[in-house]
């Protein structure tokens, strides 16, 4: 070849070490809920269950680059299933998980075919719809889910005679949830089922012309981000015993979304930095009083200008990690 | 066996027909060229031969196989690959990557793969890694293996798109204007470089505009005007074929000149 390298020979990649921030301060989070334990235990469990939701629907909007607001159904599903089968037929928690799971994925499946046809606009149209509808089935099947009073009495988890009632136990619990769930995601993305995913966001033409079967990968993304969402509504209904529609509205799309976007969407880490900021926020801003709120979106909109790419992002060479 | 077969292969959209009723074939050796004025329906020639669109009518056999209408993912499984007249890179994605993502019909690994990663896996993905590294070896670009594809200069991103495309393995491999938005030292190196693709047993389609590309590296040539093929040949049998002349120039002047006729196709 005539062309030389020299031109713009590449930099050294940054220590890899300041990778390992993002994982730190996760760390450091979760052991001062540790100590504290009460309210703080609390703030940083569903922040913790919301990181399982985020990392799902990381895979499916950061790694494959498609839209999805409806995400919550599938929570709904997860968490009804759990708690229908403890609360009302005395399933214990682990399978009623496990069921809650597989019908979730299932839904997904049988949405997705068609709704991963649509594209742009359409095919976040559709999701939305696909979370309305099941708001309003939560509400209204009153038979099963006791519409807005909810459901309550619902186990914490555990497996036989082994009960996970603590706060202390709890964040122990999440917390091994969420390296399992990030642990997915990093290996994932490092293999060629995740590349196919880059792939397909990357450009649907080229990777259809390497022989990507795209709406097949689109359709396994959904599919597993379904599965995310619904462990982290069963986990949710576990932790706090009790679960009404509200839970799964659209408030958690809106949250979701946020935490995605200031943890680095398409990132590693970023679903578990943007779950525990956007979580604590509101928190540190609680001597304000009144301009809480005022405050907290002022925090947002810093973040989205000098970390446009998510704060994991900050951390991670070349913007991904 | 010709390697590709074109049969009264014709595409309309609406009133316009792009790709008129053409007939041709690949042979399994060598390089082919797809010449003719801009708008002649090269490109949608292309995306019809590679499954983006289906034909309106007529038949596409690749090594005998019937493959009019499949989808275009099922044309590059069955080993025929593409690139595009625009690249188009996974930009996000590092120099290396987009390789590896051209390896994808080389391995079998799946989700269960990628999160249990038994030896299996292991292996394949080795295998992977060297295979991506030497092809971009081949192509120039090692020393950028790293860097996002995005950040690459106009020439290397076009050599990393072909790069990507052999990995895939195909045994048909259509280029589209790959030498567009080369410099002359870059477009000889990347004329060597079809020529070793070719020589390694892929059967090259390219479509050009660059006639001294053309001249130097096509074993045979087929022009195509207004959709229809108007002529097919030895590159110097196509030069001085008179319908290839009046095409390029409007006139019936003949011009042995290759640089004015590349002038006056870009005009
Ligand atoms: N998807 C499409 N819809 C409508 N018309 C199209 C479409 N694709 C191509 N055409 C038309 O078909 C004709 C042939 O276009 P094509 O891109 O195949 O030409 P080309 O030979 O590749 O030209 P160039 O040398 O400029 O790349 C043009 O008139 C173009 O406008
Ligand atoms: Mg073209």
């Amino acid at each position: 070849m005539t062309i030389s390298p020299s031109i713009t020979s590449p930099e050294r990649r940054p220590f890899r070490l300041v990778g390992l921030l993002p994982w730190l301060f996760a760390a450091v989070v979760v052991g001062y809920a540790m100590v504290v334990g009460g309210y703080a235990a609390t703030v940083v469990s569903f922040a913790l269950i919301y990181a399982v939701f985020v990392t799902g629907l990381n895979l499916f909007m950061g790694f494959a680059a498609q839209v999805s607001f409806g995400q919550n159904a599938f929570a709904a599903i997860g968490g009804y299933g759990s708690a229908v089968l403890t609360a009302t037929y005395g399933w214990s928690p682990l399978p009623a998980m496990v069921f809650g799971i597989a019908a979730a994925v299932l839904a997904a499946a049988i949405v997705g075919f068609p709704a991963l046809r649509l594209k742009g606009h359409y095919l976040a149209m559709g999701t939305l719809a696909i979370g309305l509808i099941t708001y309003e089935i939560t509400v209204e099947w009153q038979s099963v889910t006791q519409g807005y009073l909810g459901i309550s009495g619902i186990p914490p988890f555990g497996i036989g005679s082994w009960e996970v009632t603590s706060d202390r136990g709890q964040l122990v619990m999440l917390s091994l949830v969420v390296a399992a769930c990030a642990f997915a995601a990093a290996r994932i993305r490092r293999s060629r089922f995740g590349r196919a995913l880059s792939a397909v966001a990357g450009s649907e033409e080229a990777a259809t012309a390497l022989g990507i079967d795209v709406s097949r990968y689109k359709l396994m993304a959904f599919l597993l981000s379904a599965g995310f969402a619904a462990l982290a509504g069963s986990l949710f209904v576990h932790v706090v015993g009790y679960v009404s529609p509200e839970v799964f509205g659209l408030h958690m799309v809106i949250v979701t979304f946020t935490m995605l976007y200031v943890g680095g969407i398409g990132t590693v880490a970023g679903p578990l930095v943007g779950a525990l900021i956007v979580s604590l926020l509101p928190e540190t801003f609680r001597a304000f009083k009144d301009y809480q709120d005022l405050a907290y979106g002022a925090a947002l909109i810093l973040l989205l200008i000098y970390a446009p790419r998510g704060l994991a992002s900050l951390f991670a060479p070349r913007g991904r990690s | 066996m010709s390697r590709l077969k074109l049969e009264g292969v014709t595409r309309r959209f609406g009133g316009l027909v792009a790709v008129d009723d053409v007939s041709f074939e690949v042979p399994a050796e060598g390089v082919t060229a797809v010449i003719g004025p801009n708008g002649a329906g090269k490109t949608t020639l292309f995306n019809l031969i590679s499954g983006a669109l289906p034909p309106s009518a007529g038949r596409i056999l690749f090594e005998g196989q019937d493959i009019t209408g499949l989808p275009a993912h099922k044309v590059a499984t069955a080993g025929l690959v593409r690139t595009f007249q625009l690249v188009k890179l996974f930009e996000d994605l590092s120099v290396l990557d987009n390789v590896k993502v051209g390896c994808h019909l080389q391995g079998r690994a799946g989700l269960f793969a990628a999160l249990l990663r038994p030896a299996s896996a292991r292996r394949e993905e080795a295998a992977v890694d060297a295979r991506a590294r030497e092809l971009l070896d081949f192509a120039g670009l090692s020393a950028f293996a790293d860097e996002p594809a995005s950040g690459l200069p106009y020439g290397r991103q076009r050599m990393l798109e072909l790069a990507r495309a052999t990995a895939a393995g195909p045994r048909l491999i259509l280029l589209d204007e790959p030498a567009a938005g080369l410099n002359t030292e870059e477009s000889a190196a990347l004329s060597r470089i079809i020529r070793r693709i070719a020589d390694d047993g892929t059967s090259v389609l390219l479509i050009e505009h660059d006639m001294t590309l053309v001249m130097n590296t096509a074993d045979r040539v087929v022009v195509v005007d207004f959709g229809r093929k108007i002529a097919q040949g030895t590159p110097a049998e196509v030069r001085a074929d008179p319908a290839v002349i009046a095409a390029y120039l409007g006139t019936g002047k003949p011009s042995p000149d290759p640089a004015a006729t590349q002038e006056a196709a870009h005009g």
